[in-house]
């Protein structure tokens, strides 16, 4: 916490990104915020937001009306007691907070989705399908001297990828940024992104993202030496392509990179398995990995906790019988299209733009001080790595960085309001109830 | 608050006592002194005819960290058979192979368990490991951090570094990602897949650094030697379930040159290649390796049959087997420069021939095995099976006819390769408390842990006997964790949250000058947010309590 007006962190943790890049160097002068080092586009906007916030003269908010947080807390509690279904979506927050959202679902049988999850299932259906060969970013800055992405230009997403990870000539094993090679595969938005250091561009195999399968498919197959016909694959000769599986198998240690939110067509997931397919393919001759990037608003936090916790990710429901879950019956749309909720539980700290979806439910929402948005109850909080501390989970899952808290501007944390709505909701469900339904 | 245990039967090896009626008095979490006569007795429980053992400790089970995580998400199949209401107690979750982490904690306090301890904590992944573990409800925790494959211990090692910097770098990161010991697995394998090796055997250099996996053993164990942690290097040998594998295991003891040392999951490393199949038991040699060896202990990852998901660090071997996923699919992670892991799940077929002879190899190290003090009994939960087949393989060990019968149902060539119908030998209860009481908590360092003497955590399971030793260690009568009635007759009564036990080893700080630079330049994550602090531990765990153990265990620098 600032004890001083004027002050210079370092080595700090920014969670706007799947990449929570920890070295930015922030000065906090009276609880505004400026990057010294270290921004980017996206820790740019989280932490103009988060100044905006400070002019924001914030409040709970009760149907409209300014209120105190306990009213608010009140409030929130008597609704969710009132409920008999609750749907727990956004879920825009950090450990803490995914903890304390778990607790209410829990403690309501509610169910629980995150705004990401339309992208992240595209992950998750192959986990569970095939499961799949990774890497995370480490190995990707010391090793990969391939990096094929596949229908994204990363940097759109997560801006300082190259900076961190692929332009870099200090590694262990002596690789350089200008021996490594980027090919770009599909409809990426803008390839300059990935143009090297020495100016060197990335190749682009352009087709439609909603080919990748396709194009996958064919890469395996040459990969294996299997026979391929014709003279294109969804536009990219088929020459190119032989070119690229030779290239993949000479590759000490090749990467195959996808961001979901990029692939965002119907049943995408068959694209990110094809990738995925493709990976393990090359793993019979040589080393090479995927790497499944994306992370923002919590979602990988708020998979982990809820896969700990109840044994499934989100779009589960806490249902008398034990944890259901239902990648499609549970989609935060189709439960509110639906009916199948009577009350909307929105949690978003990161993004004041995140709002809820229009739901005819009453709905509460615990928001990002700057968020602009009509409901039953709405209650500011802080934004996590700024104004509150907790645990952020990185892309690539393996490493969870503590996010700290820079100023003190008088907002609780999620897992603050949660708690309070807890300990107000009173005993949830009649016990007699609940130990009739204990099924193991 | 007193409470007074009356005249229960006590088995407690830690103080030589086997089966004496006696009364026990519980104050503050803690076992007392008889009051003097006339000391108000506020609860008094009356066990006469009864069994009285401390708490169960599992000191090798996979209870949080990634690769948990990893067999969680991807196996909804495993948990729909056994889902987990929420009651007025419990938290809702799942059981079976990856259970949640509340119905972790739940089932092992249910069986008598109060502590766990997750053996392959990647020090990258530390944080997730604890967090997982600080929502496992009563059960006591810690974890063992994993070295031998990073890319900073490989690269001082190639450079010569001296034995004191070592010892400064393992003692740093057991601190700084808040262990209890240290495992090594697949010493150097994990480094040498990413360099696209799928072998490395123990005098095989490792790619690009030249060590071999001989030399990584040693180091560590040498280390944990010197800087007094209780519990020896916690060994996964080379060649993982690799047939002939047995020798590896011999010449990996021999590499320590006499250092204490902990052989995990032996089961897996017990493998000859003798008979048409190439494939036979090796568990009579590593019994004598141990019988001779007072500075060797072992737990066997026992398997037993039916689904299950294996969770390991060792990449390399997972990949391998990958190829026998069963439903097919699996997850293969190189990790952030530091270890890596791999996730397949498993059917353990008692018509395999294979599986079979895993099943016999394991009760064969038991049997084998004169003293119980150090052969400690796990499944290497998942990996050989879920911890709560415990009751189950604690009945194949103390009744011979259910394990000949047992036996007689498994695949006939499996079951003639094996000599486990000539052994007689069937353990006793007072054996039973040493492998899963006294002796685990000895090997670790829990001094107040694993016994019932004054001045112990009241930690404490209560029996009542059954020939069906299945059916008894399943449901204790009461089950106490530091003072408190948690569970009774296998139900959940109350819910504590149990203590985080760690080991703070004396190192010199200055190791930062070379610990800081690598991150910075080789790492995506700063030196500074790697490290969790005791305030991190406490805020992740309920609050939870942090039991720093001394290290002044072996020869101290």
């Amino acid at each position: 916490m600032s004890q001083h007006p004027r002050e210079t962190r370092h080595d700090v943790p920014c969670g706007f990104c799947g990449l929570l890049c920890d070295d930015l160097s922030v000065t906090i002068d009276h609880g505004r915020l400026s990057i010294d080092a270290g921004a980017c586009p996206r820790a740019t906007a989280g932490f103009d937001a988060a100044n905006r916030a400070l002019e924001a003269g914030v409040t709970p908010r009760i149907k409209g009306q300014p209120a105190t947080l306990e009213q608010a807390i009140s409030a929130a509690a008597d609704l969710l007691r009132g409920a008999r279904a609750p749907l727990f979506g956004g879920n825009g927050t950090e450990l803490p907070g995914m903890r304390g959202v778990m607790d209410l679902a829990d403690a309501t049988g509610g169910t629980i989705d995150h705004m990401n999850s339309y992208s992240m299932f595209r992950n998750f259906h192959v986990l569970q399908n095939s499961g799949w060969v990774v890497t995370s970013l480490s190995e990707v800055r010391n090793r990969a001297d391939l990096l094929v992405c596949f229908g994204t230009d990363i940097a759109s997403r997560l801006p300082r990828f190259y900076e961190r990870c692929l332009w870099v000539d200090d590694t262990l094993f002596g690789l350089r940024a200008e021996d490594r090679e980027v090919v770009m595969l599909g409809a990426p938005k803008d390839p300059s992104l990935a143009t090297s250091p020495a100016g060197r561009k990335a190749e682009v195999l352009a087709c439609a993202n909603q080919d990748l399968a396709q194009v996958a498919q064919a890469l395996r197959a040459l990969v294996a030496g299997r026979p391929v016909t014709g003279d294109t694959v969804a536009g990219i000769a088929l020459a190119d392509l032989a070119r690229l599986a030779e290239r993949l198998k000479a590759a000490k240690y090749g990467v195959v990179a996808w961001v979901t939110s990029d692939l965002d067509f119907d049943h995408a997931e068959l694209a990110v398995q094809s990738a995925c397919d493709l990976v393990r393919e090359l793993n019979a001759h040589t080393r090479c990995n995927g790497l499944p990037l994306g992370g923002t608003d919590g979602d990988y936090t708020a998979h982990q906790v809820c896969t700990w916790q109840t044994g499934f990710t989100v779009r589960t429901r806490l249902s008398e019988g034990g944890p259901q879950h239902d990648p499609r019956a549970f989609d935060t749309d189709a439960v509110l299209a639906s009916g199948a909720a009577d009350a909307l539980f929105w949690v978003s700290s990161f993004d004041p733009g995140k709002t809820p979806p229009v739901a005819k439910v009453p709905t509460v929402v615990i928001g990002h001080p700057a968020m602009q948005v009509e409901c039953d109850v709405f209650i500011p909080v802080g934004v996590p790595g700024i104004d509150t501390a907790g645990h952020l989970f990185r892309t690539d899952s393996s490493v969870a960085v503590p996010m700290r808290q820079l100023r003190d501007v008088g907002l609780p944390s999620v897992a603050d309001v949660t708690a309070g709505i807890l300990a107000a909701l009173g005993p949830a469900r009649p016990s007699a109830t609940r130990q009739e339904a204990r099924a193991c | 608050m007193l409470i007074k245990l009356t005249g229960g039967k006590v088995i407690d090896p830690a103080h030589n006592v086997d089966g004496v009626a006696r009364d026990i008095y519980i104050r503050d979490g803690r076992v007392v002194d008889a009051p003097e006569p006339g000391a108000k007795v506020d609860k008094e429980y009356d066990l006469r005819g009864k069994l009285v053992m401390a708490g169960a400790i599992d000191l090798h089970t996979h209870i949080g960290g990634g690769k948990v995580n990893i067999a969680r998400a991807m196996l909804p199949e495993d948990h729909r058979p056994d889902l987990c209401a929420a009651t007025d107690l419990e938290r809702s979750g799942c059981g079976h192979a990856a259970p949640s982490t509340f119905t972790t904690g739940y089932r092992y306090a249910e069986m008598g368990y109060t502590a766990g301890f997750e053996p392959a904590m990647m020090p990258v992944n530390a944080r997730q490991a604890h967090m997982e573990m600080g929502d496992t409800p009563i059960i006591d925790k810690g974890a063992y951090a994993m070295l031998g494959s990073d890319d900073l211990l490989l690269s001082l090692m190639k450079d010569g570094a001296d034995q004191r910097v070592i010892n400064d770098y393992v003692a740093w990161t057991i601190t700084h990602s808040q262990a209890m010991g240290l495992k090594v697995v697949n010493p150097g394998g994990i480094s040498a897949f990413k360099f696209n090796q799928r072998k490395l055997d123990l005098d095989e250099q490792a790619p690009f650094y030249g060590v071999t996996p001989r030399q990584i053993l040693k180091t560590l164990a040498q280390a944990l030697h010197d800087l007094g942690i209780p519990h020896p290097l916690h060994v996964h040998g080379c060649n993982l379930g690799v047939p002939g594998n047995v020798q590896t295991t011999l010449d990996s003891f021999a590499a320590l040159d006499g250092l204490p040392a902990h052989f995990t999951h032996i089961q897996f490393h017990s493998y000859g290649t003798e008979g048409d199949r190439k494939f036979s038991s090796g568990a009579a040699h590593i019994a004598e390796m141990v019988n001779k060896h007072k500075n060797i202990s072992v737990d066997v990852g026992q398997i037993l049959f039916g689904q299950t998901v294996t969770a390991s660090g060792d990449n390399m071997s997972q990949h391998r087997n990958a190829a026998h996923a069963d439903p097919n699919k699996s997850v293969i992670m190189d990790i952030e420069c530091d270890a890596g892991c791999g996730v397949v799940p498993f059917k353990y077929r008692d018509t395999n021939f294979v599986n079979a002879l895993q099943w016999c190899i394991g009760l064969e190290t038991f049997l084998l095995i004169d003293d119980p003090w150090r052969v400690y009994l796990t499944t290497d939960h998942p990996n050989g099976a879920p911890f709560t087949s415990y009751p189950h393989l604690i009945r194949l060990l103390m009744d011979r006819s259910f394990r000949n019968e047992q036996l007689a149902r498994i695949n006939t060539d499996a079951a003639g390769m094996s000599t486990l119908g000539a052994l007689e030998r069937e353990y006793t209860l007072y054996e039973i408390a040493i492998m899963t009481r006294a002796g685990p908590a000895k090997t670790l360092g829990l001094r107040d842990r694993g016994h019932l003497g004054v001045g112990a955590a009241a930690d404490i399971t209560v029996y009542t006997e059954d020939a069906d030793r299945e059916k008894m260690f399943a449901k204790p009568d009461y089950v106490f964790k530091d003072g408190t009635l948690v569970a009774r007759e296998g139900k959940i009564v109350q819910v504590v949250w149990g203590n985080t036990h760690v080991v703070k080893p004396d190192y010199d700080a200055s190791i930062e000058k070379i610990i800081e630079p690598h991150f910075r330049r080789f790492r995506t994550q700063r030196m500074g947010n790697f490290k969790i602090s005791n305030d991190e531990m406490c805020e992740c765990g309920h609050g939870s309590k942090l039991h720093v153990h001394d290290c002044t265990h072996g020869r101290k620098q």
